[in-house]
Formats: structure tokens, C-alpha cells, sequence
């Protein structure tokens, strides 16, 4: 018994472990910043301005002479934040609605295909730059303009498997025990039907940050001289021929933040499958 | 009757087919697949009233509708008098709690993502069957009534044969302490080396509580073995209804007759080749006239074509529903 914890860890399929490993440093950049970078991110250093990568700053300075590895670091506070935020109240409430709309069905349910059919009609950016552009820009209210698109996607996942679920008997025992329709639809129906949406909410996590880094490049989402990966490149840009590194940098911190993210939504998947 | 617990008057279930909008518009009709049309039956307390028919004559239907699954079209279920369609709330939580259910498939009738454990204390803590002291123990005892280890209770359905889980099942049923019990295909999709393991204990647990069940099956050897009265259904109407003894005896209906006449014989140098009915079983959508067997019944005169023969007493408690009154001694080839 003792060696069942040891083959379990093995058994995890790959990608979950290589994600996990991936999101978990992430993580604790994210925490404690501090302690892992060697400058402070908003120091000007008018002595070294544009560097390239050395030993002293590995991924170079940028043309106010601020250490781009202390940035990038000082970036995953931010960048976890919107990737936690930007998603979560819009799975939490696409749930939710979701869950509700599949088991009522019937004329609900068609009014609320018309709802999502209406919402996705409208290019997912441009909506939430509009929305954004309304309330104004910062992070708050990039959140805000994220989660009031997002949350159908997540209810139509959800609505869809419910629907599935709400036919099997052992929904049908819950009604014959006299149970109530929301302790049939929350307690014994969504814990069936939440897979799929847990592993979208992954990839949507990192498709958040993406999301985040386009908004923050176009001056909509955080605000300079905070450190943020889109605002690191949105930064550069002007200086892509001769100090690359600017950009170059952030960017390879997005795309392996949004790979963990992708790679755990497919572990969880494979996981969650096998438990059936 | 006064020890008549639950029934049936003259129920019907329709379920409508799903039509292009386009038929629809064309101001087709609306079609629907009629799954009862009118059954009246009742189940009287402590008995185990059989319910046998082809698939597709509607015995789940009717099943669900008795534990009110699904409400009826037109008619009336009664549980002890009252109409259980005009049951709200509290009232409808004790009629649930009094009449359960045992489902057809065990593997889909329990929640996957749930232990043995939750199952059961959900049940008893929902109906506030036991104070929160004592759900543990009892969740020992229902364990122990359908013979299931006690370490059973930390496991998920998916750790459990189709025998054991459809034993969980009875218990889930059983622990709110039912009067009446509907066992839809209780053991049809088990292997048959379990089924009557399983049948037996439902029959020894009837003993024990006082129970009263519907047995609602195809398979005509186990419905003959259980049941005090049993009753065939064809095309969502009851045929003949009696008791079990006098129906398997007599059959007073061509239809009763050509089932039990299929039925394998277990000695080989009896067995038939008959077949149950001539022809294939007609659509629930356009029911035929009259007597709904008409189109299969070797017997079949003009007067079937266009009467419905209603359900008669044949004596001793045993209606049929056949414009004969006597069936002839060799009614089929």
C-alpha cells in the first residue's frame, strides 16, 4: 500500500505533470516576486539604457534602462491575476446558468440559443474592446467586459452536458426520492456535466492572458508603467530593430504560461475521462 | 376493495414526436407516440402484481407514471384515494418516500460521482429518516439487507458488478422505507446467473418489510414465478389481468396465449418453433382500430376491426379483453 501513492504519481498522464510543474513556478513567481528578481521592475537606470542580454541582466534593459527579467517577473502577479479573473466569474456564472437553462429545456432554452447566438455574432475582441472602451480602460473593467462576453460560452458547454445527464436514471431516481430540482441539478447532475467546462476554462485561462496582453498592448487593459507582458512588448515595438529583447522576451513568457495552462486542461481531461 | 393501495383509472400517456417546423406549418398533424391508452389496474397491499408485454408496449411508461415520473395525459393514479397528480410539496415528498422506484439499467442509475455511502445518507438524511446520529448505522443495516459487504459504502458504483449495483439500488429505494416498490426491468440486463439472486432477495425482502411490488418484466418465467396476479399489456392497453395461476393456466386472451405458447420450453423435445405473433408489432403513432391486436391475431373477425373489446371478468378475478369468450383449445398453429 505504501507504493500506491509513488505508481499514482507515474500514472499521471504527461501533460498534466509538465502544465502543473509549468503553472506551479508561475504561481509562486507570482506571490513572491521579490524574492526571484534582481532589480527593482520600475528603477530607471539612465546608464543603461537599450542593453542587450548580459550576465548582469540576462534578458537585457529597455530604453528607460529597467531590467526586463524583473519585469517579466514582476508581470506574473499580473498576468495571474487576469488570467484567474478574467475567467473565473465567467465560468462560475456560465455554470450556473448553464446548468439551469439544460434541465428546464423546452422554450428557456431556445430563448437563451437566441441570447448566445446574438452575443458570439460579434467578434469576441471587438466586443470586449467596445465594452472596455465604454467603462474606460484598466483592469477592472477589462474583468468586467471579459466576464459579461465569456459566461455564455461556459453555459452552453454546460447547458449541452446537462441535457445528456437529465436523461440518465439516475436523475430520475433523485425525482422519485422526492429530491428537489436544484438539489438534482447541483448536487447530482453538474458534477457530471462540469468536465468539459473545467478543461475550456484552462485553455481559456490561457487564452485570457493572451487576451489581456492584446488589451494591455493597446492601452486598454493595465496601465504603464506597471509591469505587464503586453505593455512590455506594446513597449518595444518602436525599438524591435535594435533592442529585440524588449519584446521578445514577454513574449515567450506568454506563450509558456498560456502552454501550462493548455497542457493542464488536457491532463485534466484525460484524468477526469478516466474516472468514468 | 378496500386493501387496494395504489391504481390506475383509465390512464393514457402520449409522448409527441418531434416534426419539422415545415410539417408543421403545413398544418400536418401533430403526431404523437400514444404509450398508454387508457389502464386501469390495481395493485392491492402486499402483493406482487406482475406487468409483462413485448418492448415498446409501454410497461415503463407505465411504471414511471405509477411513481409519477412522468404525469398522465388523462386518467388518474391513486395512492390510497388520492389523485397523486394533485400532490404538492410535503405531500408529494411522503407520496415519493412511500412508492419508490428500482430502475432497468444499473449502470446508469446511479450517480457515478457518488459513493455508496453519500447515495444512502442523501436518502435518509433528506426524508429525515434518522436522526444524523444514527445514519451511519443504518447505512450499515441497509448494506447488510441486501448483502453487501459494509466496505462497500466508501466505494463507487463503478466498483460494482451489474448484480451488486442494481442490490445498491434496492437499497437506495429501501431506506426510505417504502409501501410500494416499482421494479422497472428489475433484472433484465443481468446476467442470468445473478438474476435470480438478485429476484430472491427482492422476494425475501417483500417478506420481511411487507412489501408491495410491481413487477414490471418481459421475461415470462420470472413474472410467473413471483407474481400474485399478473398483468399483459399490448400496445399500451392491459389485455388480460389476473391472477397469475388462472392466466398462465387458461389464458383467456390469443395474445397471452401466443406469448406463453413462445416461451422456451427448458425440455428440448418440446420446444416449438412457434413464433408469438405473426407480423411485427404495429406503430404506437397510428394505432390500429378496434382491437388493437387485430393485425396479428390469428382469431381476428370483422367485428375486431371495428369494436374495442373491453376488459371482461372471465371468473375468479381474471378479465380479458377478447370478443371471444372462450378461447379454442389449439388457438394458434
Amino acid at each position: 500500500m505504501t507504493a500506491l501513492p509513488r505508481i499514482r504519481l507515474t500514472r499521471l498522464p504527461r501533460p498534466l505533470i509538465i502544465g502543473g510543474t509549468i503553472l506551479g513556478i508561475s504561481l509562486i513567481l507570482a506571490l513572491f516576486p521579490a524574492a526571484f528578481a534582481p532589480y527593482d521592475p520600475l528603477a530607471f537606470d539612465y546608464g543603461a539604457l537599450n542593453q542587450a542580454p548580459s550576465m548582469a541582466h540576462p534578458f537585457g534593459t529597455d530604453n528607460f534602462g529597467r531590467d526586463v527579467l524583473s519585469r517579466i517577473i514582476h508581470a506574473y502577479r499580473v498576468d495571474m491575476q487576469i488570467a484567474i479573473f478574467a475567467t473565473v466569474f465567467a465560468f462560475s456564472f456560465g455554470t450556473i446558468i448553464g446548468a439551469l437553462v439544460g434541465y428546464v429545456g423546452g422554450r428557456v432554452e431556445a430563448l437563451f440559443g437566441r441570447l448566445v447566438d446574438a452575443i458570439i455574432t460579434f467578434p469576441f475582441l471587438v466586443l470586449v474592446i467596445a465594452i472596455v472602451s465604454v467603462l474606460g480602460p484598466g483592469l477592472i473593467n477589462m474583468y468586467i467586459a471579459v466576464s459579461v462576453v465569456g459566461w455564455v460560452f461556459y453555459a452552453r458547454i454546460i447547458a449541452a452536458e446537462i441535457k445528456v445527464q437529465k436523461r440518465l436514471d439516475y436523475a430520475d431516481a433523485g425525482r422519485a426520492m422526492g429530491y428537489t430540482h436544484l438539489r438534482i441539478i447541483f448536487r447530482h447532475l453538474l458534477p457530471n456535466a462540469i468536465t468539459p467546462a473545467v478543461v475550456y476554462w484552462m485553455t481559456d485561462m490561457a487564452l485570457a492572458i493572451l487576451l489581456g496582453s492584446s488589451l494591455g498592448y493597446l492601452g486598454l487593459g493595465a496601465q504603464p508603467p506597471a509591469a505587464e507582458w503586453g505593455v512590455q512588448i506594446a513597449d518595444g515595438k518602436n525599438f524591435m530593430s535594435t533592442a529585440w529583447w524588449i519584446s521578445v522576451f514577454p513574449g515567450f513568457a506568454i506563450i509558456l504560461t498560456g502552454l501550462g495552462f493548455s497542457l493542464l486542461g488536457d491532463g485534466l481531461a484525460e484524468v477526469m475521462r478516466a474516472r468514468k | 376493495m378496500t386493501n387496494v393501495i395504489l391504481s390506475t383509472t383509465d390512464i393514457s400517456k402520449r409522448f409527441p414526436v418531434t416534426q419539422s417546423v415545415l410539417s408543421r406549418l403545413r398544418g400536418q398533424h401533430r403526431l404523437a407516440v400514444n404509450a398508454l391508452n387508457g389502464v386501469s389496474l390495481d395493485i392491492i397491499k402486499g402483493e406482487t402484481l406482475g406487468i409483462v408485454g413485448e418492448s415498446g408496449c409501454g410497461k415503463s411508461t407505465l411504471a414511471r407514471c405509477l411513481v409519477r415520473l412522468h404525469d398522465c395525459d388523462s386518467g388518474k393514479v391513486l395512492f390510497e384515494g388520492t389523485d397523486i397528480g394533485t400532490l404538492n410539496g410535503p405531500a408529494r415528498r411522503t407520496f415519493n418516500r412511500r412508492v419508490q422506484m428500482i430502475f432497468q439499467d444499473p449502470y446508469s442509475s446511479l450517480n457515478p460521482r457518488m459513493t455508496v455511502r453519500q447515495i444512502l445518507a442523501e436518502a435518509l438524511s433528506v426524508h429525515s429518516m434518522r436522526p444524523k446520529a444514527q445514519i451511519e448505522t443504518r447505512i450499515g443495516e441497509l448494506l447488510g439487507l441486501v448483502r453487501l459487504p459494509p466496505d462497500a459504502a466508501d466505494k463507487y458504483p463503478h466498483e460494482f458488478s451489474g448484480g451488486q449495483r442494481q442490490r445498491i439500488g434496492i437499497a437506495r429505494a429501501l431506506s426510505v422505507e417504502p409501501e410500494v416498490l416499482v421494479a422497472d426491468e428489475l433484472v433484465s440486463a443481468l446476467d442470468v446467473s445473478v438474476q435470480a439472486q438478485v429476484v430472491n432477495l427482492l422476494l425475501e425482502l417483500q417478506d420481511r418489510l411487507n412489501l408491495t411490488v410491481v413487477f414490471v418484466a418481459h421475461d415470462l418465467r420470472l413474472v410467473r414465478h413471483i407474481s400474485h396476479r399478473v398483468a399483459v399489456m399490448y400496445l399500451g392497453k392491459v389485455v388480460e389481468y389476473g391472477p397469475t395461476s388462472s392466466i398462465f393456466a387458461a389464458p383467456q386472451h390469443p395474445y397471452t396465449d401466443a406469448l406463453l405458447r413462445a416461451a422456451p420450453e427448458v425440455d428440448p423435445s418440446r420446444r416449438t418453433r412457434t413464433v408469438a405473433a405473426r407480423g411485427e408489432l404495429p406503430s404506437p403513432i397510428n394505432l390500429p382500430k378496434g382491437c388493437l391486436f387485430h393485425t396479428r391475431c390469428p382469431l381476428a373477425m370483422d367485428r375486431c376491426r371495428t369494436e374495442i373489446p373491453a376488459l371482461r371478468p372471465r371468473g375468479d378475478g381474471h378479465l380479458a379483453a377478447c370478443h371471444l369468450d372462450t378461447l379454442p383449445a389449439k388457438a394458434t398453429p
